[in-house]
């Protein structure tokens, strides 16, 4: 299947790659996906402060297009608030990749990664709230 | 010699026309370009000559007679006359067809017509191997049995069947042997008298020969085999297929059957060769691999292995300059992976993870060093990127703790 460049550019050279600490409070890990049905996107977001989020990482196991989703979804993250990071659609991802009809699950698998890693982020932090010496102490380790 | 890139490993799909099959062919598409059944004129005579002598050519290479070859546009239309056309023929002798999971769509497909048209049909699941037992399809068979379809050679795994012990089957029970043979023919010996095979389908351009011509065994003796026909008109092949003949195609044909006969004994111990340098080059570079198909029993040049943690489509797309088949479902227009991988047990994740190699006439162990190396280099690539393997990563190093 001939792909966009821009699918090309982010398989060959995918931005992003890598695992932050799952455990750590400010990260918000999502996974989506099941292996039985060929893609599997694991996304986190590191968020600072004031709800921005100053680092995104990936690994995918999937084709082409669902690693250049996952790719091009990492680098939209990076700099925005949470507040924007929930606004990103599919077909965002979908329209700046070209990707045919029979990819679009790929753009879909994206998006419902970045959820999960922003429920998994603030489920981390509402429960928080309640022990804020704890986060602070995870937070220097 | 410098490596000429892209290379073709996917010789199950298809094979380049061999020169000597296209001298062969020439003068049948310039010159002598006579209809074969123009009967009053030379050039006619000389078409049907050049047909006559392939029809020869043909059942020297399967062990048959030239009477009992009935050419056809190429194996899907072969398989679907055989099937299609024994069971209209002989519904009245009974209703009841064996074939297995893992054939071809080609096979697959016809039965499951004759399905909603009133057939019985038991599929026979083959072993994790991929084969079917003579066993299997002599506890199928009944009284209304009428056709037994069993491929030679899986298409996607290269697994091969016990073809002579299911012709037996067939004979001992009087019930037709139908045979895809499309992978098998040129790669390894088939012979109809000594297989018991009653039907046998064809293709030449998996056997260096040209698209769009193929044949039809018909066995005429020990049982003689009536078809109904599937494409009316001329009364062309014994009337059994209508259509003026592709000369040029069925001369290719010929001579792709002349070179297979004279060369398989030397060629098919070269691509067995190729085709474990390749397995084993790659098995030797990383962990997580698994083949799919029977360990021995299989085509010489043929092999499926998945590695595990990585998509198929994606691995295709990190060798690009390599010519391969997946049977994840991102390769397909469905979002099924392989149903042959799944009838063998391969689990969904590792159907998805799976790559066929097929070696050929012309490959060389510099092209099947490149293409390892490609393969271990694009799969440690993606697992790299691979949340899978990263988790089993994981749990291996916590295994090891405990």
């Amino acid at each position: 299947m001939p792909y966009s460049d821009k699918v090309m550019d982010h398989f060959t050279n995918p931005r992003n790659v890598g695992s932050l600490d799952k455990n750590a409070l400010d990260v918000g890990t999502g996974i989506v996906g099941a292996p039985e049905c060929g893609d599997v996107m694991k996304l986190q977001i590191q968020v600072d402060s004031d709800g921005r989020i100053v680092d995104a990482k990936f690994k995918t196991f999937g084709c082409g297009s669902a690693i250049a989703a996952s790719s091009l979804a990492t680098e939209w993250l990076k700099g925005r608030t949470v507040q924007q990071a929930t606004e990103l659609r599919n077909s965002d991802i979908a329209n700046e990749l070209s990707l045919p009809p029979v990819k679009i699950h790929c753009s879909v698998l994206a998006e419902d990664a970045v959820k999960a890693a922003i429920e998994d982020w603030k489920r981390k932090n509402a429960r928080s709230d309640a022990s804020t010496g704890q986060m602070e102490e995870t937070k220097r380790t | 010699m410098a490596l000429k890139l892209p290379i073709y490993l996917d010789h199950n799909a298809t094979t380049p026309l061999d020169k000597r099959v296209l001298e062969a062919m020439m003068p049948y598409l310039t010159t002598d370009f006579g209809n074969a059944a123009s009967r009053n004129h030379a050039f006619g005579w000389k078409a049907e000559a050049a047909v006559e002598n392939a029809r020869e050519q043909t059942a020297g290479l399967i062990g048959a007679t030239a009477k009992d070859i009935v050419f056809t546009s190429g194996a899907t239309e072969s398989n679907n006359l055989a099937i299609k056309g024994a069971a209209e023929m002989y519904r009245e002798k009974g209703n009841h067809i064996i074939t297995d999971l893992i054939e071809h769509k080609a096979v697959i497909d016809p039965c499951k017509r004759l399905e909603q048209a009133g057939f019985q049909v038991t599929w026979l699941k083959p072993d994790r191997f991929g084969v079917v037992s003579a066993e299997q399809v002599a506890e199928a068979v009944t009284d209304k049995t009428i056709l037994i379809s069993i491929m030679a050679a899986n298409n996607e795994i290269g697994t091969l069947n016990p073809v002579a012990a299911i012709g037996a089957v067939a004979k001992q029970r009087g019930v037709l042997f139908h045979c895809d043979a499309t992978q098998a023919v040129g790669k390894i010996p088939m012979d109809v008298e000594a297989m018991g095979i009653d039907l046998m389908s064809l293709s030449a351009h998996k056997i260096y020969g040209p698209k769009g011509i193929g044949c039809l065994y018909v066995r005429r003796k020990g049982p003689r085999v009536r078809l109904t026909c599937q494409m009316d008109g001329g009364g062309h092949e014994r009337g059994m297929r209508s259509g003026t003949l592709n000369v040029p195609g069925i001369v290719g044909l010929g001579a792709a059957c002349v070179i297979c006969r004279c060369e398989m004994a030397d060629e098919a111990p070269r691509l067995t060769g190729l085709r474990d340098r390749l397995h084993q080059t790659i098995a030797a570079g990383l962990d997580y691999v698994f083949l799919n198909g029977h360990p021995t029993q299989r085509l010489p040049n043929t092999v499926n292995l998945s590695f595990a943690y990585v998509e198929g489509e994606a691995l295709m797309m990190k060798m690009k300059d390599v010519a391969v088949s997946s049977g994840s479902a991102c390769t397909s227009a469905s979002l099924e992976p392989s149903y042959v991988l799944r009838a063998i047990g391969v689990s969904d994740e590792l159907a998805h993870s799976s790559i066929r190699f097929g070696v050929g006439r012309f490959t060389t162990g510099e092209e099947v060093d490149y293409a390892a190396a490609a393969v271990v280099r694009g799969v440690n690539e993606l697992r790299e990127l691979s949340p899978l393997y990263e988790q089993a990563r994981e749990n291996r190093r916590s295994q090891a703790k405990a």
